[in-house]
């Protein structure tokens, strides 16, 4: 039971992350990462971390890639072209990686007498969670409140528009007439 | 469970032809059926039966798939709120709730971010420059308020001690609702109410759907069954904001309970729905009360006046529960 | 119903492998970003493997700290796409190869 949902939600990863690399527009690849990511926090489920599943669907899937959605909508990011240097990429980047993973993995299953994790093994309910957090790591806690704060600085200045010279704006012709209106009023 | 759901978002469009019409000094829908109770299924009908146009130059998939994503994560946020107390019907006892997890809370929030994407990929996909700017302010405007949301939630948290939906209803025990909790419970409340209707894109937040300002909005090519999906998705955010509104500040289905054990395991029913229709009231009267705010200062509000009071709210709910911990708690 | 902790590092591998990849192939600045956040997840998912291996919980709390690393590193990398998107009219890394324009 455990191995049939681990291998359905792994599935869905992978998928999702093959689809990523395999789609040509970017907001294609930006929905499969966001299917790779529920998927992640069903695996999450599986290992009993509730709270961090929660959090993954929360921040990741709800805010970052929804950031990420909205930035290419923005910038009307269109489909990929293949230039030369993608295609050197993909005759030499996908073999060295692949090989790189097949190595990985047979190293992991070489030493395949690693304990066996069940299912639901850790006690991922918020309060003991908050303890840790709390007590143990306030200072990586405060740290990166701090780091947030430099983050969202950082943002806005960055992405804010560059002072532009300085044109007239179109309402001062409107109120230049309005003014010689209301004077000539007076005058009469 | 979902049956029950689609009648309520049925009629909450019934009632809110009925309320809006009576705001504005006529009588709203009356012929089909006794003050008009069977409009909704005639304009099921109408929906199923209308031409279903889908433009040449949008993108098919994502245009298809925008509203099911909408209606999917609309409906499925029902799933952990709690009607009432377990019933006992002879042998059987069966909570009021589909599953009750102890992350409830944030079930829900997760849900409802999710729900960003069923707007945001409407506006792209249709390929048209309101549909797109529609669909740009719409998700803006729904992420900038989620932080205010989760924030003015937290003191609610902390007055509870728990994620559950069903524990939280139960600490508000003897009428200590959240709400009362004067003056942290009611900011939160007001917070809450203020940063949901800007989440389900209502009045006075809804320039994204804006009629007189943006066509549409991000739901201006569909047509027959997709829209009446989206309008389906947003009358459910509409129905799941009420019942977490009466869950989390006013006590769900606490009321008095008397007589018969069969009339007193279906009273805390009633009473969870009587709550939910003044909510779902106070939506509608919202709606035809106030006029739309315009963009920049719907930004503005959100992240200029929100956000510090939620802040505020829960600096000073942590340190009034941290300094008594008992003040109002119900063991 | 156990199953053994490299079914999970090979997954969480696997992503990374993936993530790696797409850093490497794509031309597309956006999606390069996006390879970096997949990396990111597949070691997410490593840490709490380990984490509900040793029952150490430590694994869950370094999870949140990646993850807010990983948002704020988002935030700013977006924002300096779309100054460098103002600048240069294009999204494709290959293009972007000058210091000064």
């Amino acid at each position: 039971m455990h191995l049939i949902l681990f291998l359905f939600f792994g599935g869905i990863c992978v998928a999702g992350a093959v689809n990523l690399l395999v789609q040509r527009h970017p907001i294609n690849s930006a929905l499969s990462l966001v299917v790779v990511m529920a998927s992640l926090a069903g695996e999450y489920l599986l290992l009993g971390a509730e709270f961090v599943a929660a959090i993954q669907v929360i921040v990741y899937a709800g805010a970052i890639m929804v950031l990420f959605i909205f930035t290419i909508m923005l910038l009307n990011a269109g489909e990929e072209e293949r230039s030369k240097g993608s295609r050197i990429a993909i005759l030499l980047g996908v073999p060295s990686v692949a090989i790189g993973g097949v190595l990985v993995a047979w190293t992991l299953l070489r030493h395949s007498n690693t304990p066996s994790v069940p299912m639901f093994a850790l006690p991922g309910d918020p309060r003991v969670i908050a303890r840790f957090l709390f007590r143990d790591f306030l200072l990586p806690f405060e740290v990166t409140s701090v780091l947030i704060l430099i983050a969202i600085m950082g943002a806005v200045v960055l992405a804010s528009k560059p002072e532009s010279v300085a044109r007239p704006s179109a309402a001062e012709p409107a109120q230049r007439e309005a003014r010689e209106l209301v004077a000539s009023g007076r005058e009469r | 469970m979902i049956f029950v759901l689609l009648t309520a978002v049925a009629y909450s469009v019934w009632l809110e032809r009925k309320v809006s019409a009576h705001i504005q000094n006529r009588w709203g829908p009356t012929r089909v059926g006794p003050f008009g109770l069977l409009q909704p299924l005639a304009d099921g009908i109408k929906f199923i039966f209308k031409e279903d146009l889908t433009q040449p130059y949008v993108y098919k998939t994502l245009y298809i798939a925008s509203p099911i994503i909408a209606v999917v994560f609309a409906i499925t946020a029902i799933s952990v709120i709690p009607f009432g107390n377990s019933i006992t019907i002879g042998p059987i006892t069966t909570p009021l709730q589909i599953t009750d997890l102890n992350i409830g809370l944030l079930v829900v929030l997760g849900i409802t971010s999710m729900g960003v994407y069923g707007v945001a990929l409407a506006g792209w996909s249709s390929n048209s420059k309101y549909s797109l700017l529609g669909g740009l302010r719409a998700s803006a405007q729904m992420i900038s308020y989620e932080v205010s949301l989760g924030l003015s939630l937290i003191p609610v948290l902390m007055l509870a001690g728990s994620f559950s939906l069903r524990e939280i209803v139960n600490k508000q025990q003897h009428l200590h609702w959240n709400f009362f909790y004067f003056p942290l419970g009611t900011l939160a409340f007001f917070v809450y109410l203020i940063s949901a209707y800007a989440e389900t894109n209502r009045t006075p937040f809804d320039l994204p759907e804006a009629e007189s300002e943006l066509v549409a909005g991000y739901h201006t090519e569909y047509s027959a069954m997709k829209f009446a999906m989206f309008f389906m998705a947003e009358y459910a955010n509409m129905v799941t904001v009420a019942c977490l509104s009466t869950l989390l500040f006013f006590g769900g289905w606490l009321g008095p309970v008397f007589g018969p054990p069969i009339v007193q395991s279906l009273l805390p029913v009633l009473w969870f729905c009587l709550k939910v229709f003044f909510f779902m009231f106070l939506y509608v009267w919202v709606r035809w009360t106030l006029p739309r705010f315009r963009y920049d200062q719907l930004m503005a509000f959100g992240w200029k006046v929100l956000l510090p009071t939620a802040v505020a709210n829960l600096v000073v709910t942590g340190l009034v529960v941290a300094w008594k911990p008992d003040i109002w708690l119900v063991k | 119903m156990t199953i053994p902790l490299s079914c999970y590092l090979i997954l969480s591998g696997i992503l990374f492998m993936c993530g790696v990849l797409g850093f490497l192939i794509k031309r597309n600045i956006i999606t390069i970003f996006m390879s970096i956040e997949l990396m990111l997840n597949g070691v997410n998912l490593s840490f709490v493997a380990f984490a509900a291996q040793w029952h150490a919980l430590s694994g869950q709390i370094f999870v949140f700290f990646v993850m807010v690393v990983a948002a704020a590193e988002a935030a700013v990398g977006l924002a300096i796409i779309i100054a460098v998107y103002r600048t240069r009219e294009t999204l494709n890394v290959d293009q972007v190869n000058l210091l000064k324009l």
